[in-house]
């Protein structure tokens, strides 16, 4: 079943109408209504459009939720092969918010990591709803460091609200480890490409996207913090979302245009949930033509490239 | 209390601004309820005599507290757009930054400057939770960055008081990015191998504790202070639990492991003056440009851009040039240099088998 948010009201009634009437010519046959059908069917599709051209950035963030939306394990599979998880930052656990592992991207050994947040009750409290604790973020350091050693691109992607906060991830150093995490990213001699797929959140965020190219899906949000706490921590009140995600800048064209990020992947019309395939398809080849540009460059050289990228942030704005 | 508080609204406003001492002439301590002379906190260095709690401090008064002769010199720090999100609230974001300036007499959430700790050069960065929390935006990150290389210029230790409530909500996805950019920095003193430590304060949260604060040589905390990614209101509406004694403390992340030592405000200067000291101590004596790879500078196995240059002198020694080559090539000092040359001889005795001796590199 397909799950409409609130503002494709207009959309869900008219596609369940075409719906109707496919019935009903499949049925009764005698009426020729496909004529009908077809009419609803660009009227909805045109609807679609004009809908999805103009999202607001709250908008945009229900969209980077959307309970269908494709996350990491949709997309590993779909473009990584031989794929082999690697579990355990070696300190304490094993932390399925942050999935990692190897595997073979066109033709290239890679090193890939991603929070996942899972997609029924069960996968979502497996993966604690993609919020990473500090053994997801040690593990991504050692990850890290197997990508050094074997001289593996790294490809990350970003999916998540933010850190865990709990007890026992502060107990066992979140900050520490994120800011760990950040710094191997910074430290790393081969490319290193982050994709946004859904939310970008915070430190949590950061961790694993600190890349020589960040790419962003087009109703991906990236932001410092969610617009639930940064309401919280405005204005003591997290009903002001949606104000917060408005005056944030938090959408892939804000971000391109403050120049945080690099590129902004297309997504199938209606969201990346509508066409999985094609999504996946344009990550692989957004992915692909990022690590192309930095064909044949020295781990020296991509460090700089990587360091010099973020020291120029907020400079030429 | 003061006859001024009795007075009505209107001509205690007129008078307010006239005073010198911030908030009141007395201090209550939020831990007891004691009532201290304002000159008298300050002289014990904002310590409330009778429960120990450290009150907060200005970044100026930090600065001024630990180094000799009350001095220093601010560091310059690169300026950056005012309010590029254009952030619109209950307030203007441009009218807060107007405001807490005035205040605060400060730039931004971070005071930069250099001076002498005991006769040696050091470089403090100091936030001020007066200023937007001590919240982390675009200035403060230039300024920890400024600083940072400014100790690799002068070739000194840089010593960080930390104090944030994170990162600035009104800058947005920028004032994230300052995690990345400030660790950066944090890297190039760790190329330079100079000191960088770091005193957490009350509180320390957030987007400043997830990157150059806990990124430290050594990490110091004030006693009793928070120290945390997210903050206890946020914990508590997650778990909906009872929050642990204690819990986010400076003592509970000494248990933790994740701080060096809890060190009382009157012991701060003389703890940061030995321990600069000692690890300075050899600097000039290195024989070795390399190191065993380290995962964390992840700088160890591949040979490059290290910021630390070795030079053969005529004499055959090797001698340590560390910051920029050529500017150290240029300004060769022999008076400075003897020592060093000395040194590296003396060290040369010592077998130090961790530590593989590299040629020396001729490149200058």
């Amino acid at each position: 079943m397909r799950t409409y948010l609130d503002f494709e009201k207009p959309i869900a009634e008219l596609e369940s109408k075409v719906a109707e009437l496919r019935m009903l010519s499949d049925s009764e046959s005698s009426i020729p209504i496909t004529d009908e059908i077809t009419r609803l069917q660009q009227k909805a599709q045109q609807l679609m459009v004009d809908t999805y051209a103009k999202l607001t950035p709250w908008q945009k963030t229900q969209v980077a939720r959307h309970p269908n939306r494709p996350h990491t394990v949709d997309y590993v599979s779909a473009f990584i092969e031989d794929f082999t998880p690697l579990s355990g930052d070696r300190y304490f656990g094993e932390d399925a918010a942050i999935m990692g592992g190897m595997g073979s991207f066109r033709g290239r050994s890679v090193i890939v990591l991603g929070h996942e947040k899972g997609s029924d009750t069960e996968t979502r409290l497996k993966h604690n709803f993609g919020m990473a604790k500090p053994e997801g973020y040690r593990k991504a350091v050692r990850l890290m460091d197997l990508a050094d050693r074997f001289n593996m691109p790294v490809i990350t992607l970003v999916d998540t609200a933010g850190a865990y906060p709990g007890i026992d991830a502060e107990e066992r150093g979140q900050a520490e480890a994120i800011a760990r995490s950040t710094d191997r990213c910074l430290a790393l001699g081969v490319p290193l490409i982050s994709v946004v797929i859904g939310e970008g959140g915070s430190g949590g965020a950061v961790a694993i996207a600190t890349a020589n190219k960040i790419l962003v899906l087009e109703h991906a949000i990236y932001t410092v913090a969610s617009p639930e706490a940064a309401a919280s921590i405005l204005w003591k009140d997290a009903t002001r979302n949606v104000e917060a995600a408005t005056n944030m800048k938090i959408t892939a064209q804000d971000l391109l245009q403050l120049k945080v990020i690099d590129t902004i992947v297309p997504e199938p019309l209606g969201g990346a949930h509508r066409d999985p395939e094609k999504a996946a398809r344009n990550i692989g080849d957004g992915i692909a033509k990022a690590l192309g540009e930095l064909d044949g460059k020295t781990p020296e050289e991509i460090r700089r490239h990587r360091q010099d990228r973020f020291l120029e942030i907020g400079r030429s704005i | 209390m003061s006859w001024i508080n009795k007075l009505p609204p209107k001509i205690r406003g007129f008078l307010e601004p006239k005073r010198e001492v911030p908030d009141n002439l007395w201090v209550k301590c939020p831990e007891t309820g004691q009532m201290v002379f304002y000159k008298d906190l300050e002289a014990n260095q904002f310590v409330f005599p009778g429960s120990g709690y450290h009150e907060r401090m200005t970044a100026q008064a930090r600065l001024r507290h630990i180094l000799d002769n009350r001095e220093y010199e601010r560091v310059l720090v690169t300026a950056v757009p005012a309010d590029p999100l254009k952030f619109r609230d209950s307030r203007r974001y441009t009218d807060r930054l107007k405001d807490a300036r005035s205040e605060t007499e400060m730039d931004d959430s971070v005071l930069v400057g250099e001076g002498r700790l005991e006769g040696q050069n050091v470089v403090v960065a100091a936030h001020d939770m007066r200023f937007v929390g001590g919240s982390l935006g675009m200035a403060a990150g230039e300024a920890v960055i400024a600083g940072m290389l400014r100790a690799v210029e002068k070739k000194c230790p840089f010593i960080l008081f930390a104090a944030s409530g994170g990162a600035r909500m009104q800058e947005g996805i920028l004032s994230l990015m300052q995690m990345p950019r400030t660790t950066i920095a944090v890297q190039r003193l760790r190329e330079a191998r100079l000191p960088y430590i770091v005193v957490l304060t009350n509180p320390t949260t957030g987007g400043v504790t997830a990157s150059y604060a806990m990124l430290g040589d050594i990490h110091i905390a004030e006693p009793g202070a928070l120290i945390c990614f997210a903050g206890p209101r946020v914990i508590q509406q997650t778990i909906r639990e009872q929050l642990p004694d204690g819990f986010q403390r400076a003592e509970y992340l000494l248990a933790h492991g994740m701080i060096d030592m809890v060190v009382h405000r009157h012991h701060l200067r003389e703890t940061l003056a030995r321990l600069t000291r000692l690890m300075m101590r050899q600097q000039g004596a290195r024989v070795s440009t390399s190191m065993a790879p380290g995962y964390m500078n992840g700088h160890g196995s591949h040979k490059g851009a290290s910021i630390e240059v070795r030079r053969t002198s005529a004499a055959g020694d090797v001698v340590d040039v560390e910051g920029e080559p050529i500017a150290a090539a240029g300004k060769s000092d022999p008076s400075k240099a003897a020592p060093r040359v000395e040194a590296t001889k003396r060290d040369a005795g010592t077998s130090r088998p961790t530590t593989p001796v590299a040629k020396p590199d001729t490149r200058t």
